[in-house]
């Protein structure tokens, strides 16, 4: 019983802290100016209509890229660590008939829905990484009803290598025209428009390309992975 | 009204909070620290929205020309940054998962850290420390295990 006092006390009076310190704060009136400055001149300068989009691709283009380069490093050790499967001993069972008739019908479905969610990023709520992970369960759906038939990790790899490319490549561009590295090029364009805040789609394209590509490999190699022991 | 909002908003962001920090020390089951992290996890992000919530505000993003006042953008790109990370620390954790359950058999903690601790000893040579605390008569150790790291079969389910 005591054992147990400990870590409730630890959680209890962490709860505690947190709530005496934000009863200091002001609720529902941020106290940080970043964000009504980034309100007011978001749609002026970056053209996006999904400010977020604004916030997480021009003004912390780099931090983007940071998370990108840890999934990457998370995904790499995860696949380090599950290591690679050598020959299944029994081809392993087929999903019934509902799993595989249901993967053949959503696999298309899964491709626009996340395509669209990625390109429309700017315009509406979503973006690269909710339409990659949409992308990446479209790819592991069917390796769960035919657990066969993997799709090669080494095309998923070259999507992904590509994809991250071109994302630091969009980036490099902008520092041949002399600006900061990842700054937005080409012309805002009209507000909402599908064509419109200079690169920021590409940038999308390649996160939620890179997103999903790696995410598919990580989860096809728990799929491969057998929980008893290694083969 | 107004109040019990605020305070109802915040109880729900730190008891998930607190219930996942309780949840990863009191648990001893692996993966159940994991699902356990995640809950944490999902109360951090919600108090990170929190703190650039507005009244009466609308989602940062523009429609039309008639637009009221709108949400802190920040935090939410914050947070997708945050949900992301999340998912590849949790992928991370149960690839190590599935790795001690074929190395050891078993998910329990205590029944992992008495195995590695003998496995070490055995390797090293040397008497697996004993803890000052221990009663004189021994604790009841699991019994040791007969396959090492790569050879066991999934005996112990």
């Amino acid at each position: 019983m005591l054992t147990r006092a400990g870590p409730l006390l630890f959680a209890g009076g962490f709860a505690f802290l947190l709530f005496v310190l934000l009863a200091e704060l002001p609720f529902g009136d941020p106290v940080m100016a970043v964000g009504r400055v980034v309100l007011d001149e978001a749609a002026a300068t970056v053209g996006a209509a999904n400010i977020v989009t604004s916030v997480v691709l021009a003004y912390r283009g780099i931090d983007t890229m940071g998370e990108l380069a840890i999934l990457f490093a998370a995904a790499t050790a995860a696949g380090l660590v599950l290591g690679h499967p050598g020959k299944a001993d029994q081809a392993e069972e087929a999903g019934g008939f509902i799993l595989r008739a249901g993967a053949d019908l959503l696999f298309p479905l899964l491709i626009v829905v996340g395509m669209y969610i990625i390109l429309h990023g700017h315009l509406t709520p979503g973006g690269g990484f909710q339409g990659g992970v949409v992308l990446a369960t479209a790819f592991v759906l069917p390796v769960l009803a035919r657990p066969g038939q993997v799709p090669s990790h080494g095309a998923l790899a070259i999507v992904e290598g590509l994809a991250g490319a071109v994302f630091i490549a969009t980036g490099a561009a902008a520092l041949a025209y002399d600006h900061e590295f990842l700054t937005p090029l080409l012309s805002p364009g009209r507000l909402g428009a599908l064509v419109s805040a200079g690169t920021l789609p590409i940038l999308y394209l390649a996160v939620g390309l890179k997103v999903g590509a790696e995410l598919a490999g990580l989860l096809i190699r728990f799929t491969e992975a057998d929980a008893e022991s290694p083969r | 009204m107004n109040e019990l909002t605020t305070v109802l908003l915040y109880v729900g962001a730190i008891g998930l909070l607190a219930i996942g920090i309780a949840g990863v020390l009191l648990s001893r089951h692996l993966f159940r620290i994991v699902l356990a992290l995640s809950i944490a996890e999902s109360g951090g992000n919600l108090l990170l929205v929190l703190t650039g919530f507005r009244w009466n505000a609308v989602a940062p993003i523009i429609e039309g020309a008639a637009q009221g006042t709108m949400v802190d953008p920040v935090p939410q790109a914050m947070v997708l940054t945050s949900i992301v990370i999340g998912v590849g620390v949790q992928a991370l954790a149960l690839a190590m998962a599935v790795r001690l359950r074929q190395a050891y058999g078993t998910l329990d903690i205590r029944e992992i850290r008495a195995r590695m601790e003998q496995d070490i000893s055995d390797a090293a040579d040397v008497v697996p420390p004993r803890s000052q605390q221990e009663p004189a008569g021994g604790r009841p150790l699991p019994p040791p295990s007969t396959a090492g790291l790569l050879t066991s079969k999934g005996s112990q389910a």
